[in-house]
């Protein structure tokens, strides 16, 4: 009886949770321009507007350069300190710790302000670098976290047999831990790259028109007139966000058979 | 070997941002959003991207004296052109926010209407704030400053502009000030408070906005009863979304907007190359009849038809009741009544 | 250095240039007072022994008068940047100083102090020459009192300011009851959620938790523009009470909006580590309990809660550390008495130059979430940050 209540408001709950995302994403296929329901008819004409407009597309195509990018540097700068702290261990290793976590914890409007006057002297506002360095400080501890995780599946004598073999600690790494923990690396990156594409205030703050990334044209687009040609890119952002979870449990789904095998 | 393959990969990661900061910026332009902005991609910008090759990117703000000062004391000023208005024109002016316009290069003092030559800025548009309500949803609707503020006789939520400039003037008209006396009593530690207390009477009903986009939105969603808009928004909103807004013309507060160039702006010939394009007669007519704004260089009316210049603030019978905002009573008091507004509307 | 500190030290340096560094010298502009001491030395120290009873005597005026000339010779826009920060603290400063440093350059007969006097009668009072002194530096406490709506006065006493001019502490709170609600409100929500997910088997538990994981992974604008687009006037939800002949409600630009929509983007970092508490819980321990006689709701409040404290402090405070930093969602759905601290932090940033108190205002902001990181390293330990 209680738990059949407890189903009840579970699955209120769950629909809470994901009724308001599926309920915009048909508008977008709206013929007419109204944000209610029933649609007058189905058309792709507000996705025609996202890839004919000045805005939508840069901001698309300035998303994925930034998020890929800040990614990339994110997992070059984080896999070798997830190996490192891993091997860590005292209060060096607690205030490393504490160091790489802060970005995850400090709220971004004090990262984003900070950054704005650091930045701004240095020429480093309104450019790409700037932006990418921040979306890379914010990602990187979502990188440690993912690869430490990875491996505590680990089993660290393998890199003494590697040495005993002959192989020298970097090349141990290469090919006998690389491989291993690679699906959490990989995982890693797509956190890291999820945050950059997920990440409205910094570039608010920081980036010039020239490189508005489209959750911050998103944003604009609803402070000044919510056309649905918004939904059609959150519609846009939905999907890639699906693809990125699709990916990251493929990927969790592999290290654990890897783990386990 | 790997140990190369990860320096080259880092060196290449961080060269890339390198090469993308040196192509440098392109010409910035800041105007104000919605269907202005719209009308001014249309006839302004594209125009002019086109006829002389240059890339030109926009930006929208909200206004505010504190963005430009922010933005030149932080070393972060990323915009060119922008356009301000009146008393933030005096105010950067005087604080060296902008840099002299060069009027030989842009057509002449000569070429503009008086009103729109500054040392430092030149006149872009000459609009109004008025009240606007849609016919549809109010057929009998306020006809002047108290009927807005009479949320008995007209109930409902209003838009108003998020700041101390014309909220204040509004409320002092709709407490009975004459707009003739309206500064004067501005003037004074009393006369401030009977304009927020005038406020308080309907603190609850006022939806704020910051975009002038937002007020027609609002009405044409029923958001609001009746708002405070700038008249261009309402009649492009009229003949672009088939509206029935209606304009009161009534006591409006008539003033107009410059063209700025921020100071160090390393985009400064090509700024000016801008203003002398959107300086000429024969671009600015096309406005207009897009947004019912005025413009400001000499001989733009006469190319105008007659339906067109009659919307216009300046019309004779609109502007015939007009209060002319005051930029020097806001150059001096902007500062001490944006806090003290800020304070009471966070409360 | 030993190797698993060298391959840390690139990141650990990245960190440090982009991170740390820059909130440092953000933060440090909080507590202390650089702008006005380069312009004014001579008047600071001028005023070093002034009771702060009544305006200064001759020394301190003539003091302003050679600093102002002085600053006007070397770096004239040095005075506008000092004129913006005592404006800060008198509003009104912003056109004195200047004001007064271009007219003081002429030469004049009599006393300094009659020839200031006779520029602005703003001279002849306490207050006027105590904003100078306060704003003396280098060290200062003025954006952290401003920050609790407190000010020293000339003479040195602390008060609060005026009822009408006082607004951070009621930022402050608004943010921490905001967050409160929210934090109250995902737990109510996501303890059967998480219930269930932990303790069923087969495809209902799975399709239950990827009804979290989905909304986790979807960019925070979108699921606040979802609520903008459901919550309209015109809008899906006011349409649909519409057909059952209810409305128009103004759904949007109020606090409820925004609790809903913050409930709604941070339910999951509830759920997760709810679902690892109770996973972690032996079911056999409840089961004991209640074999041996003792009632559910007895189970349920010495049994389970006990155990499952741990992970349910750790959702909360995840919850509550993340909703004291929201930005955008109040900015997009909530009014101008919905706003939490973090909009004022970017308010005086960029819209009011103003970086003292946004930094001030940011030392608040970190100090809260500080504090609820450190209570949560002391329930959960900080040996899962998977966890978050």
């Amino acid at each position: 009886m209680a738990r059949g209540l407890a189903w009840v408001a579970a699955v209120l709950v769950a629909l809470f949770l994901v009724a308001p995302i599926v309920a915009i994403l048909p508008l977008s296929f709206s013929a007419g321009s109204f944000l209610f329901y029933p649609l007058p008819g189905l058309s792709l004409r507000w996705y025609q507007d996202f890839f004919g407009s000045d805005f939508w597309l840069p901001a698309l195509w300035n998303s994925l350069l930034i998020g890929s990018a800040s990614a990339g540097l994110a997992t070059l700068l984080g896999t070798p300190a997830a190996f490192g702290l891993w091997r860590m261990r005292g209060a060096a290793r607690a205030v490393a710790m504490g160091i790489v976590l802060a970005p995850m914890v400090v709220p971004v409007i004090v990262v984003a302000v900070a950054l704005l006057l650091t930045f701004g002297p240095i020429g480093l506002v309104a450019s790409y670098s700037g932006l990418i360095i921040a979306h890379t400080t914010l990602g990187v501890p979502f990188v440690v976290v993912t690869v430490l995780a990875a491996l505590e599946g680990f089993d660290p004598v393998q890199l003494r047999a590697a040495s005993a073999c002959g192989a020298g600690p970097v090349s141990a790494f290469f090919r006998v831990c690389l491989p291993q923990i690679a699906p959490g690396v990989a995982a890693g990156a797509i956190f890291a790259f999820a945050t950059s594409l997920d990440e409205v205030v910094i570039a608010l703050f920081i980036a010039g028109p020239a490189q508005r990334t489209l959750p911050r044209q998103m944003f604009a687009g609803l402070n000044d007139s919510i056309s649905l040609t918004t939904t059609a890119a959150a519609a846009m952002l939905v999907g890639l966000s699906v693809l990125l979870l699709l990916v990251v449990a493929w990927l969790q789904r592999r290290g654990r058979t890897q783990a386990g095998g | 070997m790997h140990r190369r393959t990860v320096l080259t990969g880092a060196l290449a990661a961080s060269a890339l941002p390198t090469i993308a900061r040196a192509q440098g910026r392109d010409l910035t332009v800041v105007s104000w959003g919605g269907a202005y902005q719209d009308a001014q991609r249309e006839v302004y910008f594209r125009p002019f991207q086109q006829q002389t090759n240059t890339r030109l990117l926009e930006e929208t703000w909200d206004g505010g004296i504190g963005v430009l000062r922010s933005r030149i004391a932080s070393g972060a000023n990323t915009w060119d052109v922008v356009q301000v208005e009146s008393e933030e024109l005096l105010i950067g002016a005087d604080e060296g926010l902008f840099e002299r316009m060069d009027w030989a290069a842009i057509g002449g003092r000569d070429a503009y209407i008086p009103e729109a030559v500054n040392d430092y800025g030149v006149g872009a548009i000459l609009y109004s704030f008025i009240i606007a309500y849609d016919r549809a949803r109010t057929p009998q609707g306020p006809t002047n400053w108290a009927d807005f503020f009479d949320s008995a006789r007209f109930p409902g939520k209003r838009g108003m502009r998020k700041g101390p400039k014309t909220t204040l003037e509004m409320a002092l008209m709709a407490d009975g000030v004459q707009p003739a006396q309206v500064y004067q009593v501005l003037g004074t530690a009393a006369g401030v408070d009977r304009a927020f207390r005038k406020l308080d009477s309907i603190k609850a009903d006022i939806a704020w906005f910051e975009r002038g986009s937002q007020p027609p939105q609002w009405l044409a969603a029923g958001e609001v009863a009746m708002t405070v808009a700038y008249n261009g928004r309402i009649s492009a909103a009229n003949q672009t979304d088939n509206r029935n807004f209606a304009i009161v013309w009534t006591n409006n507060i008539f003033t107009l907007d410059s063209w700025v160039i921020m100071k160090g702006s390393p985009n400064r010939a090509k700024a000016l190359e801008f203003l002398k394009f959107v300086g000429q007669p024969a671009v600015q007519a096309t406005l207009p009849p897009k947004i019912p704004y005025g413009v400001t260089a000499k001989g733009v009316n006469e190319r105008l038809p007659p339906d067109v210049l009659a919307n216009l603030p300046t019309a004779p019978q609109n502007i015939a009741s007009a209060l002319h905002l005051s930029d020097r009573f806001w150059l001096d008091n902007l500062d001490r009544l944006t806090q003290r507004f800020n304070t009471w509307v966070s409360r | 250095m030993n190797r698993p500190a060298l391959l840390t030290a690139p990141l650990l340096l990245f960190l440090l240039l982009t991170f740390v560094a820059p909130i440092g010298a953000f933060l440090w502009r909080g507590v202390t007072d650089g702008e006005v001491a380069p312009v004014l030395p001579r008047t600071i120290a001028a005023l070093a022994g002034w009771d702060g009873r009544v305006a200064p005597g001759e020394p301190a005026f003539a003091a302003l008068v050679a600093d102002l000339r002085e600053a006007r010779q070397r770096d004239a826009s040095a005075i506008p940047r000092a004129a913006a920060r005592l404006n800060a603290d008198r509003p009104g400063f912003r056109g004195l100083l200047p004001m007064t440093a271009r007219r003081a350059e002429a030469p004049f007969e009599g006393t300094a102090r009659d020839a200031v006097l006779a520029i602005s009668e703003e001279w002849g009072e306490a207050e006027t020459w105590g904003a100078i002194r306060r704003a003396g530096g280098p060290l200062s406490a003025f954006h952290v009192l401003t920050a609790l709506d407190l000010r020293q006065d000339a003479a040195g006493s602390l008060r609060a300011v005026p009822e009408d001019q006082a607004v951070f502490r009621l930022v402050l709170l608004r943010s921490l009851w905001i967050s409160l609600m929210v934090t109250a409100c995902c737990l109510l929500l996501g303890w059967p959620l998480a219930w269930l997910i932990a303790t069923s088997k087969g495809w209902p538990a799975t399709v239950l938790l990827a009804a979290v994981m989905l909304p986790f992974w979807i960019s925070l604008i979108v699921r606040t523009a979802a609520w903008m687009v459901l919550l309209q006037r015109e809008g899906v939800v006011n349409a649909a009470l519409g057909g059952l002949g209810i409305g128009p409600l103004p759904l949007m630009m109020n606090r409820f909006a925004v609790v809903l929509a913050m409930v709604h983007i941070l339910l999951p970092f509830m759920v997760l580590p709810l679902v690892a508490a109770f996973r972690a819980l032996d079911p056999r321990l409840p089961r004991a309990a209640a074999s041996l006689g003792a009632a559910p709701w007895r189970v349920f409040l010495r049994v389970t809660l006990p155990l499952c404290l741990p992970g349910i402090g750790a959702g909360c405070l995840l919850v509550f550390i993340q909703a004291l930093g929201f930005y955008v969602t109040p900015a997009l759905l909530g009014g101008p008495n919905d706003q939490m601290l973090a909009w004022f932090v970017g308010f005086y940033a960029t819209r009011s130059v103003n970086w003292g108190l946004a930094a001030a205002l940011s030392v608040l902001l970190l100090a809260a979430v500080g504090l609820c990181v450190a209570l949560y390293g002391k329930l959960a330990g900080f040996r899962r940050p998977g966890a978050a």
